[in-house]
């Protein structure tokens, strides 16, 4: 409990989260705003729950770049050796940074998710945005999950790397272009597909949601029902995150 | 109490500390003397547990840093005073380190108020001076009241106010029953500051000893005497088998001889048999930058070139003790053109206390340490 005190003192006393969290919830629910509004009276049939998430993937981004910063600045700064000095077990403390900041990515995933969802609601009242379906619940109340998932999933990376620089990099680098190129080879493409963390982590979301929505993109014939699947996203975050736990223990501070 | 034993820490070929074994007593101020590169900041993080030793251990109050249950309440530790985030204030990183050991809040506004920081507290951490982010990284020491601290060169590009200060600090640790570790390159500080001397080079041992004794046993000694018939003195000193050098006029001091090996009863005696009238007699130690350089001899690191370039260093341009040097009054300065030996010139600290020696005083044991009246005159001129 102290040590979740400790990491909110250090979350909250600095500027750059506040900012990542505002970008994050202003570029999500503005993008969702602009799109409520852009649509016309012939298009409100597909102004949908999912639709209103088509952008979740910028607050998420966002969020997991802040998820880094704060574990590569406590060592650019030396502030993670002065956490040490006062845990010199070390685990419990980064374990307590992740709930933290993990915890807060999962938040501003909410509000990411369900602000999007009311705005467009207030923009287009006559749009089918009702949530009826467990599949639209999940649609708007699944992004804060993944929120806090992809959170662990960068911290695990960052505890790695340690530099912001090639952390930040390296995220960009696997979000954008890995997980959108690997599947592009021709026959283990797909299988490679059915493994790539976010995609199937993606699936959790938008699993059954209908074909023509303008929502995140569906892929079909994933190994996981949605369920499954943000358990495969939720096991792969954690194996990350060991790894890191690990390497910031036995390496020298 | 820290104790340390076969500690050692290796970096694939390079070895950076080498079997280090030595105690730390509570109760006085411990310097720890290198060499830059020597190891000293590696043997410091590996006593607080940041760096895994590759052979030994090392333990405070009987027990290793990683198994302390607060560990801000019992050790307390400056290594690098930029280990802050620039962008918190003084006051939220006292706090988030204060929470981490549940140290109660009110300490972080006692320990900013002892660091003299209380005015600045709520300002971020990256707009301060050096001297303001050491006295923040002092304030972190502190927070828990720890009986055991730990400096990693706490005066380095600090002013003389600032080093004073430090200095003092220490001092005051210690004197309440604390165990002070204080690490530096500089003996010319550590003189003035440790009581005790645990001096590496190039991660070796080289002694563990007092500071008083260390400096006796480093420093070359010698006798400077000038008097009207000095043709005839070198005569009667080289007859006796000392070894004599002349030291020709210059503008600072009149020709004299410099006797080495010998004591200022011997030489006095000498002269008076042969009726031989005397104008001075003093003994002059060599500087504690060339007895640093003496003892750690081939153990730097990045050798410079040029150390054998003898004589006693100059004082230097003044340092804290003021254009007033370390002096008492017959100070016996080594005839100029010496050159100060490399590295002894850098760091804002101290003219290297070229200590004159007390004349007419034996040369050997119980001479006072040569630079303590220095030191107590320089704290005595610094309110």
């Amino acid at each position: 409990m102290t040590l979740l005190t400790v990491e909110r003192i250090k979350l909250f006393s600095t500027r750059s989260p506040w900012w990542c969290m505002i970008i994050a919830v202003a570029l999500t629910v503005g993008l969702t705003a602009i799109f409520s509004a852009a649509t016309t009276s012939d298009d409100l049939d597909s102004l949908t729950p999912a639709t209103t998430q088509f952008a979740y993937n910028f607050g998420l981004v966002v969020m997991m770049v802040m998820a880094a910063l704060t574990v590569t600045t406590e060592y650019r700064f030396g502030t993670i050796r002065s956490t040490f000095l006062a845990v010199p077990g070390r685990t419990p403390a980064l374990l307590a940074k992740t709930v933290v900041v993990a915890g807060l990515a999962g938040i501003v995933g909410e509000i990411t998710a369900i602000g999007s969802w009311g705005l467009a609601k207030v923009i287009q009242p006559d749009a089918p945005l009702a949530l009826d379906t467990s599949q639209e619940y999940r649609n708007v109340f699944g992004v804060g999950l993944i929120y806090l998932l992809a959170a662990v999933f960068a911290i695990g990376l960052a505890l790695l790397i340690r530099h912001t620089a090639g952390a930040i990099v390296i995220m960009l680098v696997y979000l954008f272009l890995a997980e959108s190129l690997l599947p592009v080879i021709p026959r283990i493409g797909d299988h490679i597909r059915d493994w790539l963390p976010f995609i199937v982590g993606n699936n959790f979301i938008v699993a059954g949601q209908p074909e023509a929505s303008d929502g995140p993109p569906v892929i079909e014939g994933l190994p996981f029902g949605p369920w499954g699947s943000l358990v495969y996203f939720t096991v792969v975050c954690l194996v990350l995150l060991a790894a890191g736990l690990i390497a910031a223990k036995r390496r020298d501070a | 109490m820290i104790e340390a034993r076969g500690l050692t820490k290796r970096y694939g070929r390079t070895t950076a500390v080498n079997a280090l074994t030595f105690n730390v007593q509570p109760g006085k101020v411990t310097g720890f003397l290198g060499p830059n590169g020597a190891g000293k900041s590696t043997t410091m993080r590996m006593i607080l547990g940041l760096d895994h030793p590759s052979a030994g251990d090392v333990r405070i109050g009987g027990r290793r840093y990683a198994d302390l249950k607060e560990p801000l309440r019992e050790v307390g530790a400056l290594l690098e005073a930029k280990w802050v985030h620039p962008n918190r204030s003084a006051r939220s990183h006292l706090r988030w380190m204060a929470a981490a050991n549940r140290i109660p809040a009110k300490r972080v506004d006692e320990v900013l108020e002892i660091v003299g920081l209380t005015g600045v507290a709520g300002r971020r951490a990256g707009g301060y001076s050096l001297g303001m982010a050491q006295r923040l990284g002092i304030a972190v020491a502190l927070l828990g009241d720890p009986g055991v601290l730990l400096f990693d060169e706490p005066v380095n590009g600090l002013d003389p106010e600032g080093i004073l200060w430090i200095r003092q600090f220490m001092h005051r640790l210690a004197h309440e029953g604390r165990t002070v570790f204080v690490s530096s390159h500089l003996l010319s500080e550590m003189a003035l500051t440790a009581q005790e001397l645990i001096v590496i080079g190039r991660g070796r041992l080289i002694a563990q000893t007092s500071t008083k004794s260390f400096i006796e046993s480093a420093s070359d000694s010698s006798v400077r005497v000038r008097g009207p018939e000095l043709a005839r003195l070198y005569g009667v000193l080289t007859g006796q088998g000392l070894a004599v050098q002349e030291a020709p006029a210059t503008e600072d001091s009149p020709a004299a001889l410099v006797v080495r090996g010998t004591s200022t009863e011997q030489v006095g005696e000498l002269a008076g048999t042969v009726g031989l009238v005397l104008h001075e007699l003093t003994e002059s130690r060599g500087s504690l930058e060339q007895a640093f350089i003496q003892m750690t001899g081939g153990d730097v690191e990045y050798q410079a070139g040029g150390h054998t370039a003898a004589g006693a260093a100059p004082g230097g341009p003044g340092g804290p003790g003021g254009p007033g040097g370390p002096g008492g009054p017959s100070a016996a300065f080594p005839p100029p053109g010496t050159v100060p030996p490399p590295g002894s010139g850098t760091g804002p600290v101290l003219p290297g206390p070229v200590t004159p020696g007390v004349s007419g005083g034996p040369a050997g044991a119980p001479a006072p340490p040569a630079p303590q009246p220095g030191a107590e005159a320089r704290r005595a001129g610094k309110p």
